[in-house]
């Protein structure tokens, strides 16, 4: 297997991340796909503590964390000096959590890539704001209790679609990835290396502690997720050409959600509702790919 | 070289002087002049520079401080809203120690809209760990310009050079432009103390437990003390290349006055006029212009005022509550100086309104003819206002 020619490694063991957190595996296999001419921007996310504390870093890259709304400017700013330095061969990453991106740094992110500023946006998606607590946050899926979703005020509203939303900015690539996915994590990750412009990368991370899941279900639920066709792996270029990577047998997405403790609450009627969403966005999906039946 | 120029246009001037390598801004009235010119400056080679034309404020500021977190010399300017915007990361920026320099075009806040001149915005901001300078006329703002890139690298803390929106920002004064080989000697390119370089990987902001924070806050500290004393050298340094000094305060026939007035921005040009015409008909006035605020140059504040009997301080500012904002500065320098001077405050000009030689000298004599300070702060210039019943 590819993955095994990558046999070096950016991060050292001890980060501070939670057993089986999806957002370290998702760290781990791009910076092993990037390789050692990185430089990482961190806006604030679960990965601002994951890295460690002064004066220990998790990470053999250079690393800037930043304030929470900037990961897009930051980025440019970092490119625009390398630029002018003449330095052509240090790529600039971005890594965000769902909050940093969907959210609150979404202006700083449109901003960014309208202007095709030339560095790579990694989204690691945990599905609400993990290191404050499990808030919920415009990427929560429907059905999903969170703190601020609690009892019977589960969210009743869908996940922001934010690949689309950066499709729409015409970017020359923007693509879905899965830790439980790596050899496609990974050849996405260097597909976008190659690549001049904005490029965006929206990777599932599972989270036990938020999801209420045991750790060692983190991977199994994040294949789980690609298997029901609720995270379609797939990549579009120039805003354009889509590609599924991936196309599951019909698993059902009442398997995804028996597993965990967040979805506890729905109901038969609430998961046949949510089987319908799923199947109205994959539809969705394969006209956009030309690929409807 | 001498040329007719307005303010902004003196800014643009020095940070083309300055090679500024990374500029980013997003526009604002009364700021717009600066960025344009910069513009086209990077469009037509005349600076080889990149203009990241951002999409707010926050993000101009915020890809500065990835920029110069880099490694290269930077450069915005904003206004009021723009400034506001940008105060979570101007605490960032200091914080990161990173020397980025900005020009700061002081506009009212809103509501309502107001785009003239009123010192709020910046001031508001003094507890951010940007040094601010004040600015009088168009040469000291090239001047200024100039030298706050050296302040702002020699102890790795950002700069804010500040000037009146329209009085200064669109006013058109001859200003003489350094040789281009004189500002090379005085500016030396940047030489970054740190900066992400993947052949030496660090983290840089990241967290930090109480068993650290506190020292890397006295750092900075310790690092304003140590700009009072830096700004003194290279002013001087300035001064013999380009024969001109401003000081951190400017005091202006302080020496045998009874009563000081002291300014800053360009109110201090009108003033130094009624000055005049005071003195001529022997009032013992003089003038104290505040030029450095943050660090506060409370020493020299305190050299300047020692033997007059009264301050009148003039804030086109109010921190709502507390009066003006150069006041309380003053009250707080001078209240371990044994029988110090009265410090009586005055806010006036507020949101542009002309502060006129006439309300300047209504000032001196409402201070002359009063034994002690009515309040804080006294409103000067203001409108009778009608205020009607409210409608049930």
């Amino acid at each position: 297997m590819e993955l095994n020619a990558l046999d070096q490694e950016f991060m050292y063991s001890g980060h501070v991340g939670c057993p089986g957190c999806g957002a370290a595996i998702a760290m781990r296999f791009f910076l092993k796909a990037l390789g050692d001419k990185t430089i990482m921007v961190m806006p604030a996310c679960c990965w601002s503590v994951i890295a460690g504390p002064y004066p220990q870093s998790a990470l053999k890259i250079p690393l800037i964390h930043s304030a929470f709304e900037t990961g897009g400017a930051v980025a440019s700013g970092v490119r625009a000096a390398l630029d002018m330095k003449g330095d052509k061969e240090t790529t600039v990453v971005t890594w965000a959590g769902d909050g940093g991106t969907f959210d609150i740094g979404f202006q700083a992110l449109s901003g960014a890539v309208e202007r095709n500023e030339n560095f790579i946006y990694v989204c690691y998606d945990n599905e609400a704001y993990m290191n404050t607590g499990i808030q919920r946050s415009s990427s929560t899926p429907y059905g999903a209790w969170t703190t601020t979703t609690p009892g019977a005020d589960w969210k009743k509203l869908r996940k922001k679609n934010i690949v689309e939303a950066l499709v729409a900015h015409r970017i020359p690539y923007a693509a879905t990835a899965n830790i439980a996915f790596p050899e496609d994590l990974v050849r996405k990750a260097q597909k976008a290396k190659a690549i001049k412009g904005s490029r965006f990368i929206h990777v599932y991370a599972s989270c036990p502690t938020g999801w209420r899941i045991p750790s060692e279900m983190s991977i199994k639920i994040a294949r789980m997720a690609v298997q029901t066709n609720i995270f379609p792996l797939y990549e579009v270029e120039d805003g354009l050409r889509y590609t599924i990577n991936y196309k599951p047998k019909e698993y059902l997405v009442r398997e995804y959600f028996k597993l965990q403790g967040r979805f506890r609450h729905l109901t038969d009627k609430d998961l046949d509702q949510i089987q319908e969403m799923v199947n109205e966005d994959w539809e969705l999906l394969l006209r956009k790919a030309g690929e409807h039946t | 070289m001498k040329r007719v120029l307005e303010g902004s246009h003196a800014v643009a001037e020095a940070v083309r002087l300055a090679k500024v390598q990374v500029i980013s801004a997003y526009p604002i009235t009364p700021q717009t002049h600066i960025v344009e010119i910069l513009s086209d400056y990077c469009s037509t080679g005349k600076l080889n520079a990149k203009f990241l034309r951002v999409e707010s404020e926050h993000s101009a500021l915020a890809a500065l401080i990835g920029a110069q977190s880099s490694g290269v010399r930077t450069f915005t300017a904003t206004s009021s809203q723009g400034l506001a915007l940008m105060h979570e990361l101007l605490h960032w920026t200091s914080g990161a120690r990173l020397p980025i320099v900005m020009a700061e075009v002081n506009r009212a806040l809103g509501p309502g809209w107001n785009i003239w001149t009123d010192q709020t915005d910046s001031l508001a901001q003094r507890d951010t760990g940007w040094i601010q300078l004040y600015c009088e006329d168009g040469q000291e703002v090239l001047d200024t310009t100039l030298q706050a890139y050296r302040l702002a690298e020699e102890v790795n803390l950002p700069v804010m050079v500040v000037l009146d929106a329209f009085f200064l920002s669109h006013t058109y004064e001859p200003v003489d432009i350094p040789d281009e080989k004189d500002v090379d000697r005085f500016l030396p390119p940047f030489a970054p103390k740190f900066q992400l370089d993947t052949a030496n990987p660090c983290s840089f902001g990241q967290l930090v437990t109480p068993a650290f924070y506190m020292e890397m806050r006295h750092d900075i500290d310790r690092a304003m003390d140590m700009a009072l004393v830096r700004f003194g050298e290279i002013e001087e340094e300035y001064a013999r290349i380009f024969k001109r000094r401003y000081g951190a305060v400017e005091a202006i026939q302080c020496i045998d006055a009874d009563i000081i007035l002291l300014t800053s921005g360009t109110v201090t040009s009108t003033c130094r006029l009624v000055l005049k015409a005071l003195r001529d008909r022997g009032e013992k006035v003089g003038i104290l212009k505040v030029k450095l605020f943050r660090p506060t140059p409370a020493e020299q504040i305190r050299g300047a005022l020692k033997s007059a009997k009264k301050v009148a301080v003039i804030d086109r500012n109010c921190s709502f509550g507390a009066g003006g904002i150069f006041a309380q500065e003053v009250r707080a320098a001078l209240c371990n100086l044994p029988g110090h001077p009265l410090v009586y405050g005055y806010i006036a000009g507020i949101g542009g309104r002309d502060v006129t030689p006439e309300l300047l000298e209504e000032i001196y004599w409402k201070t002359k003819n009063s034994e002690v300070p009515e309040k804080e702060s006294v409103w000067m210039g203001l409108q009778e206002v009608a205020h009607g019943t409210q409608r049930s």
